[in-house]
């Protein structure tokens, strides 16, 4: 019993923690790019092209074509279902009942008939994932997006997101049922299915990363326009009318 | 007699698809609104057109070719081209725009082209379509091998004579913002050297 207080009471802890680190940053312009850190931003950009360049990318190449489609895909698999657990937790944080009963059921069809989550037999039944973290929580909880940041290895984010990304470090229930060696498995996944993803989507990244003229700032719009519309922060209001531009009129009202 | 009627009718189709589409996508100097049906309508056309580019398992070169034409009959290149430059705009003259347009069109048609070639095997499917400010939304949903469904929207305007679409969002990133931000950071690098930069468009 104390041993499960003091896993609620870390966990809350780092939820304050986010809070408070998403709350401190200047009030939230959704349509905007609020990016007062650029010239940092900027040389953590620099570090992440060329370690994705020198290391990320060759990897990936090496695990795309080396390993067979169907193992990817079973990595892959279960690495999203061992995440799971935490988008229940954030599903249920964010009031989102249906969203945590998908992600509870998809867990449990999953890992019972489809050997561990190797399998994904919930898609084929019809229930795709309902991603939720604790970044889209903090949202709905009303903190503000924050300024924009590059991690470092971990690529584009918010304060908010960062803050967010820390707390999910705890919000996985799977984590603290897991005993050595075996809870060394889902982070393994979970690394390898990213190496999946940056070949699968190779032609993409390297037509952002080192085709762009300024890869750092259309990295920065592609992140900031993509999640804000996975948080549901996207309205009308925000969206562009290139027919009432002032200096834009090529048609006469 | 049967090749003079095989044309009558053939003409006679060609005819009542030509007036079909005017119908539809409305004509310059014609007012005819706008309507959720035929934004719709549009939009199918666009799909339909992605669908079997995408699915013809053609050459790149020949898919990039369709996409350019694609671009330049459902698309409003003129606003899309303009709302990229942003404010350089301002400074260029009529044939200086006139060349950007073109250079443009090419550009921007490659590089969707080549990012709606990865969809390769699957299929866009038309779903709602709503009124929002001077314009109507066109929700799609694309349904590709072994993904998950995600949205694509195109926005659709009849403002510049013919109802066209002037952006597209995919799972949000929108089209006009991209490229503000590209041409921008392009022109930057030419020192803001407008000719520099619409030679380069063209070699993309």
């Amino acid at each position: 019993m104390q041993f499960i207080d003091f896993k609620a009471g870390r966990v809350f802890f780092a939820a304050i923690l986010g809070l408070s680190v998403a709350g401190c940053s200047v009030p939230d312009q959704p349509t905007e790019i609020h990016d007062p850190y650029e010239s940092t931003n900027r040389r953590v950009h620099d570090f992440n092209r060329n370690l994705d360049r020198t290391i990320v990318r060759p990897i990936s190449e090496v695990y795309g074509e080396g390993v067979p489609g169907r193992a990817q895909q079973g990595i892959s698999n279960f690495a999203a279902n061992a995440s799971l657990p935490s988008a229940f937790v954030n599903a249920i944080l964010q009031g989102d009942i249906e969203g945590a009963g998908q992600n509870g059921f998809r867990f449990v069809v999953n890992t019972l008939i489809g050997f561990a989550g190797i399998l994904d037999p919930a898609t084929e039944m019809g229930i795709p994932e309902e991603s939720a973290d604790f970044g889209e929580t903090l949202a709905v909880w009303g903190a503000a997006e924050g300024a924009y940041v590059e991690l470092p290895v971990l690529g584009p984010s918010t304060q908010r997101d960062a803050a967010g990304r820390i707390v999910d470090i705890f919000t996985n229930p799977l984590s603290y049922a897991l005993e050595a060696p075996v809870n060394a498995l889902p982070p393994i996944a979970g690394a390898a299915s990213r190496f999946g993803d940056r070949y699968r989507f190779s032609d993409t990244i390297d037509s952002v990363l080192y085709e762009s003229a300024d890869s750092y700032a259309q990295a920065r719009l592609l992140y900031l326009q993509s999640r804000r519309f996975e948080v549901g922060q996207t309205n009308d209001d925000a969206l562009i009318d290139p027919y009432e531009d002032p200096y834009d009129t090529v048609y006469d009202e | 007699m049967t090749q003079f009627t095989m044309n009558n009718i053939s003409r006679r189709a060609m005819l009542t698809g030509v007036a079909a589409s005017f119908a539809a996508f409305g004509l310059p100097g014609i007012a005819r609104a706008l309507t959720p049906a035929s934004a719709s309508t549009l939009v199918t056309s666009v799909v339909d057109d992605i669908n079997s580019i995408i699915n013809s398992g053609r050459s790149e070169a020949a898919i990039l070719r369709d996409f350019e034409r694609i671009f330049l009959t459902y698309g409003d290149v003129n606003t899309i081209a303009r709302y990229a430059l942003g404010a350089d705009g301002r400074s260029a003259s009529r044939a200086q725009m006139a060349a950007f347009t073109d250079a443009f069109t090419h550009y921007i048609s490659r590089k969707y082209g080549r990012r709606f070639r990865e969809f390769e095997g699957g299929r866009i499917e038309v779903n709602a379509a709503r009124e929002v400010k001077n314009f109507y939304e066109v929700r799609t949903t694309a349904r590709l091998r072994g993904e998950a469904p995600f949205s694509v929207v195109f926005l659709v305007s009849d403002r510049s004579g013919q109802g066209k679409f002037f952006n597209i969002f995919i799972e949000g990133i929108n089209m006009l913002a991209s490229e503000r931000t590209e041409i921008g950071a392009m022109l930057d690098r030419r020192r803001g050297n407008l000719d520099a930069l619409i030679q380069d468009l063209k070699r993309a």
